[in-house]
């Protein structure tokens, strides 16, 4: 392996700046109609019209958008999603039913399902009709994957699962998990053996979910128990014990999409407007740079975009993105924190900027555990330049 | 892309890997080996990429001449080549032929100032103008009344006071009290100095981008070689970490260089936010990833990468001394800043999503 980092300067091609006016316009007349408040991003998320939502984005055709035709999809380019991401993600808007499925799911049901499953499930989640959560980390296991201790058991026409999955982000509102259970022991050659991933459809009498509170007063956190659920063969999702050869290229898209850097940019607006038109020098100073770095991160981000539509594997770029992305997005809170210390006193323009930096400080602190953390990033990166 | 659409820099790398070798140049006794390397890089066009071959250059591709920044980066290279070739743009400029020999730039410096007497002659100071006492001749940016224009001048006609930069080389003062021009010609419309700042700051961008690469490449080699504790270091993992946020500055550096010179590359107009954002994004960037990314590279490499006899310090001291060249990161943050609050909050995302 050499340490040689590509990130040639793609730019987005003028459908997507077309596809960019598009969005723009939908988001306005959804903010327009009360859908979500663009300028709130805690009560966004938590949109009681989110499925609603999903279903005018669906209309759209902006879910499952780069998919084949023939799942209900509209092989439009990664470049083009990228856009819309970043457009929602900017806007606050709430994408949480369907954008599991649509960056995560549906790409693996696409790559690794049995035909049955992909006519079945999606072109119900281009429709906007079913949302995915994943099930990974356990109890016992969490950036250890290959620890993974819930048992699928076969059984006559298909598995049974018993075992414990936590942290999974919204399953108490998901349709389908896609998870990660233990069909063999791993063997001494490979300890990474042994485990398969399956669709689970979450009505499957055995399965309980219980929310947890997380500290920043969002709920999406549950346990999720499973107690003789059964999953039948079809739901298996590529090689039986062989999840570990799975995911490369999969996890590049979760990790170096617009998403990784935005997920407190509101906190910078809101600091732009309290500063107002002449902001102090060292005020100055600190948004200039912040805004250097965020151009930078999403030029790396379109770069990696670029990448991925051509073809590449670029793991190592995908991983670096997310490294530095979500320590940026996660000091971000700070810094605007720090940068307002001398703002003038005048009514109405601190409370948003003050509310905002309140929510984004206490979401920070998962930024960079969540979708593979800073650590185990960093030893993709120490491998990728030949280190282990 | 192909190879054959890096043929410029493909060609530069080549010279510079043959006569310009870091190990070489820095246990050189003396600068003999300097002459040949300058005559090999005059040879190729490669001083003067940006300039016509009517005006005596060759005629290259403003995309083609950065490659070539980045490359001499990659090789801390320690000669007039980024100064002469922006001499040579700034000339093409006020369609000035370039002449033979090295050159350099001023100001380099956002706040200095050199003006046009009413004789037309000029006076002002620059700061810190690189290889200047190396230079046969200085392009200068000429602010007038009638606004910018560009002069052609002797270097015998500037008075100098000499310093040097972090690296040790020349990083002279210049002072002109009345220096008659050799040629001058007015400025395109819309081109001022903060137009040759921004191309200043998008080639240090680029040298600077290119220093860190090799940084890398050095210190993941060095890692894999040095032992201690009955170990590979490179088998440490805070040793692994140190060079993943390593490889992230350079990423990062690369993505804010190459990207402002691909703006730059395609014609645009200096006074644009989007112009504006690049190259000052990469400037900020770049200087950044410098301070983070050669303290990494020392960090590991230990004692040894603090002697002169090794050639860590070459790209270190470089990178380092180049954030300080057209305005520094901390100037181009609060310029930057400053036009964001003009913009308006509501602009903001706007801007960065235009790129």
């Amino acid at each position: 392996m050499s340490s040689a980092l590509t990130f040639d300067p793609i730019r987005l091609p003028e459908t997507c700046q077309i596809l960019r006016r598009e969005a723009r316009a939908f988001l306005a007349e959804e903010i327009a109609r009360g859908t979500f408040d663009p300028n709130n991003p805690r009560r966004a998320e938590e949109s009681s019209h989110a499925q609603e939502f999903a279903k005018r984005v669906a209309a759209k055709g902006w879910i499952g958008m780069t998919w084949p035709k023939k799942y209900g999809g509209r092989e439009r380019s990664f470049l083009e999603r990228f856009v819309l991401t970043e457009e929602f993600r900017v806007a606050n808007a709430p994408t949480r039913v369907y954008f599991t499925a649509d960056r995560q799911s549906g790409p693996t049901i696409i790559r690794y399902g049995t035909e049955k499953i992909k006519q079945d499930i999606l072109p119900r989640i281009v429709k906007g009709e079913i949302s995915f959560c994943i099930g990974m980390s356990e109890p016992g296991s969490g950036s250890d994957l290959f620890a993974a201790k819930t048992r699928a058991t076969k059984v006559d026409g298909g598995y049974l699962i018993n075992g414990t999955k936590i942290w999974t982000s919204n399953a108490h509102q998901s349709d389908y998990m896609i998870g990660l259970f233990r069909t063999s022991q791993p063997t001494k050659e490979n300890r990474r053996h042994g485990l398969t991933n399956f669709v689970v459809d979450m009505k499957t009498k055995g399965i309980s979910c219980n929310q947890i509170r997380q500290m920043s007063g969002q709920r999406e956190f549950n346990e999720v128990v499973f107690q003789d659920a059964f999953i039948p063969d079809d739901y298996v999702l590529g090689e039986i014990d062989g999840a570990w050869k799975q995911a490369t290229t999969e996890l590049s898209y979760e990790r170096s999409g617009p998403e990784r850097f935005l997920e407190t940019y509101y906190v910078l607006t809101e600091l732009v407007r309290a500063l107002g038109p002449k902001p102090d020098t060292r005020a100055a100073e600190g948004v200039g740079r912040l805004v250097a770095q965020l151009h930078t991160l999403r030029r790396m981000s379109v770069s990696v975009a670029g990448m991925l539509e051509a073809g590449k594997e670029p793991v190592v770029e995908a991983s670096i993105v997310k490294d530095i992305g979500t320590l940026w997005e996660q000091d971000l809170p700070s810094r605007v924190r720090t940068l307002s210390a001398f703002i003038e006193q005048e009514p109405g323009n601190q409370l948003p900027l003050a509310k905002s930096v309140s929510y984004a400080t206490k979401v920070a602190p998962k930024l960079t555990i969540q979708g593979g953390t800073t650590e185990v990033l960093r030893g993709i990166i120490a491998r990728g330049l030949g280190l282990r | 892309m192909g190879e054959s659409d890096h043929i410029v820099a493909d060609a530069a790398e080549k010279i510079l890997a043959d006569l310009a070798d870091p190990q070489t140049v820095n246990s050189a006794k003396d600068d003999a080996w300097k002459g040949k390397l300058w005559a090999a890089l005059e040879e190729n066009g490669l001083t003067l990429p940006w300039v016509s071959e009517a005006h005596g250059g060759a005629g290259a591709s403003l995309a083609d001449g950065f490659e070539v920044l980045t490359a001499a980066g990659k090789f801390a290279l320690t000669v007039p080549l980024a100064e002469t070739m922006l001499a040579g743009w700034l000339l093409a400029q006020g369609d000035i032929a370039s002449p033979a020999g090295a050159m350099s730039v001023a100001p380099t410096h956002p706040k200095d100032k050199i003006t046009l007497n009413a004789d037309g002659s000029l006076s002002g100071r620059a700061r810190n103008v690189s290889f200047a006492r190396e230079a046969q001749h200085f392009a200068v940016l000429v602010q007038s009344a009638g606004g910018a224009q560009i002069a052609l001048v002797k270097a015998s006609d500037v008075r100098r006071d000499e310093d040097v930069n972090l690296a040790g080389e020349p990083l002279d003062g210049l002072i002109l009290d009345k220096v008659v021009p050799e040629k001058l010609a007015k400025a395109p419309n819309g081109f001022d100095q903060t137009a040759l700042m921004l191309m200043g700051c998008v080639a240090r961008s680029l040298q600077i981008s290119g220093a860190l690469q090799t940084m890398l490449t050095r210190t993941v080699t060095y890692a894999n070689e040095r032992t201690a504790f009955e170990r590979k270091i490179s088998k440490f993992q805070a040793v692994q970490h140190n060079l993943a946020r390593l490889a992230g500055e350079v990423a990062a550096a690369a993505a804010a260089a190459s990207s402002a010179a691909d703006t730059l590359s395609s014609a645009p107009a200096w006074d644009d936010d989007a112009t504006y954002l690049e190259a000052t994004a990469a400037k900020i960037r770049c200087a950044e990833a410098a301070g983070t990314g050669s303290s990494i590279a020392h960090q590991v490499h230990g004692a040894i990468g603090f002697t002169e006899e090794h050639v860590l310090h070459r790209f270190t001291l470089r990178a380092l001394g180049w954030r300080d060249d057209f305005g520094n990161e901390s100037y181009w943050a609060v310029e930057l800043g400053n036009r964001i609050g003009a913009r308006g909050a509501d602009d903001l995302w706007s801007l960065v999503a235009s790129r």
